[in-house]
This record gives C-alpha cells, structure tokens and sequence, in this order.
C-alpha cells in the first residue's frame, strides 16, 4: 500500500506517477497506466482545490478482482450534489468539467461516498485484463 | 526540485517551437502558456509548435491550458500545432471527454511544420502578401477560394 498526501499542486504529479509506476509494476498494459494516472490526476486534483488536502492511497489489490485500488479522501466541503458533479461539463472549480465523470470512464469501478462538510471519500478500480 | 526551471522556447525563422520533456504540473502549465504569448508578442511568430511526445499523460487541466494557449495565440495571430500525442494519451483523452477544440495537430514535427508553413502560405495569400515558400513555388489559384 502507497500513502501519498495531497497538500500542495506537485503532489498531484507525486501521486499520478506512483500510481503509474505501481499499475506497470503490476503487469498493466501502457494504455491502462495512461488511463490510471490521468485519472488520479483529475481525482488527486479535485482534492487540492476543493478540500486543500488528504490523501491517495494506492493499494494493489481490489478484492474479488485482480487490479488496482485507488482511494482518495479527504476532509473537505464534500459534494453537495453527487449526481450533478458526475454531470459531464458541470465544473465548480477551474477544471473542464471532466474530473469526477471523466475518472469513472477511464476506471472500471468508481465508489463516491460525500456529505456536505464532512469530506469525500472516492475510491476507483481498475482491473488488470483476464 | 526545480522550481523555476521554466521550459525554453526557441525561434527559428518564423516559428516558435517548445518541447515539453518534464511531467507538467499545473502552475508550470500556465507558466508556459503565459511564456508562448509572452514569446510570440516579442517575436511576432506566426506559428508555434508545441511537442507533447515526451508527455505521458494529458489530463483536464493540461488539455485545457492547452487548448486555450492555442485561442489565446490566435488572437494574437499565431497559429499553434501540437505535435507528437502519444496514442496512449490520444486514447485516454478521447474517454476522458476531453476535445482539444480547434486545436491543430500533427504526428510529429516534420508534419507540424509543414502544416503551419502551408497554413500561414495559405493566410498570406488570402491577405495578398507573397508566401514564404522558397524551395516549392505554388500556384496561386486564381479562379476563387472554393
């Protein structure tokens, strides 16, 4: 398991590449490491401009599936309107719109759990082909 | 770390051509949007080619900065070509839902350049200025732009 702490705009890099890194060791195809890190970029990301920090936590392992599971929590303002954020081209920050919906497509699984001022926890998986 | 260690944009003749071989994060992003105008209003370039194929992953932001350094260039009456997308990335933007726009592009330098040389050749012969073509002369069709 990978802990990587999102407080400032680098750490959106840190995280994206050690989920890469992690995703390649793991046996995944170059296509699926794009897919991966673009992906906890745009989440890693979300964190940074809406909540300021938290974290990623990259594990690998996503029970019953064999892949990759990327957690991502922090303790923020939460997402008043969980169905609007998954809108396509529905921004609230400075983003295209594409952050929340755009990680579900690349991702196999997406999870969001949010309460407005208590945090979002979203967690996404990608699964390494049979 | 680097901070500062901003990206180099060079000129040669008419163009301006940066390449991007460091993983972008998002404040050296705008930073080299702002350096490209910067540039082409001290130069007056008529064309910028920015290569991306040192770049594993282009997300939102990096799309965005992207696309809008290219509207942004426009204005100034600059035309920008981004070359060499990896087709990991050209995959994962498409699912990502992310369009560049109007953004031109082209697979690698060699066809950047010629696509902004004919495009600026194009522009000057509609503006009636003589093309900056040297080695191919073209025959201007007179018969209309259609």
């Amino acid at each position: 398991m990978h802990l990587v702490r999102i407080k400032e705009e680098r750490d959106i890099v840190d995280a994206r590449g050690t989920a890469k890194e992690i995703a390649r060791e793991m046996g995944f195809g170059l296509v699926d490491q794009t897919r991966i890190s673009t992906a906890v970029s745009e989440l890693a990301r979300n964190i940074f401009h809406y909540a300021g920090e938290g974290e990623v936590r990259i594990e690998a392992d996503c029970h019953p599936h064999k892949g990759i599971r990327i957690t991502f929590t922090d303790k923020g303002p939460g997402i008043e309107d969980v169905e609007l954020a998954m809108t396509d081209g529905w921004s609230s920050a400075r983003s295209m719109g594409k952050g929340l919906p755009g990680a579900k497509r690349l991702a196999d699984r997406m999870e969001l759990e949010s309460e407005p001022g208590n945090g979002t926890k979203i967690a996404i998986e990608k699964w390494l082909p049979e | 770390m680097i901070e500062s260690n901003s990206i180099p944009i060079l000129k040669l003749k008419e163009f301006l051509i940066v390449s991007i071989q460091t993983d972008l994060h998002d404040r050296m992003a705008e930073q080299l949007q702002y350096d490209i105008l910067n540039k082409i209003s001290e130069t007056a370039a008529k064309g910028v080619l920015i290569d991306i194929s040192a770049l594993e992953m282009v997300d939102s932001f990096i799309g965005r900065t992207l696309a809008d350094t290219a509207k942004m260039a426009s204005t100034l009456d600059s035309d920008i070509v981004i070359v060499g997308m990896k087709p990991a990335v050209a995959i994962t933007l498409v699912e990502l839902g992310l369009s560049l726009g109007k953004v031109h592009t082209a697979l690698n330098l060699d066809e950047g350049y010629e696509f902004l040389k004919n495009l600026i050749d194009e522009e000057m012969q509609l503006n009636g200025e003589n093309p900056t073509q040297e080695t191919e002369v073209k025959k201007p069709d007179a018969s209309g732009s259609d």
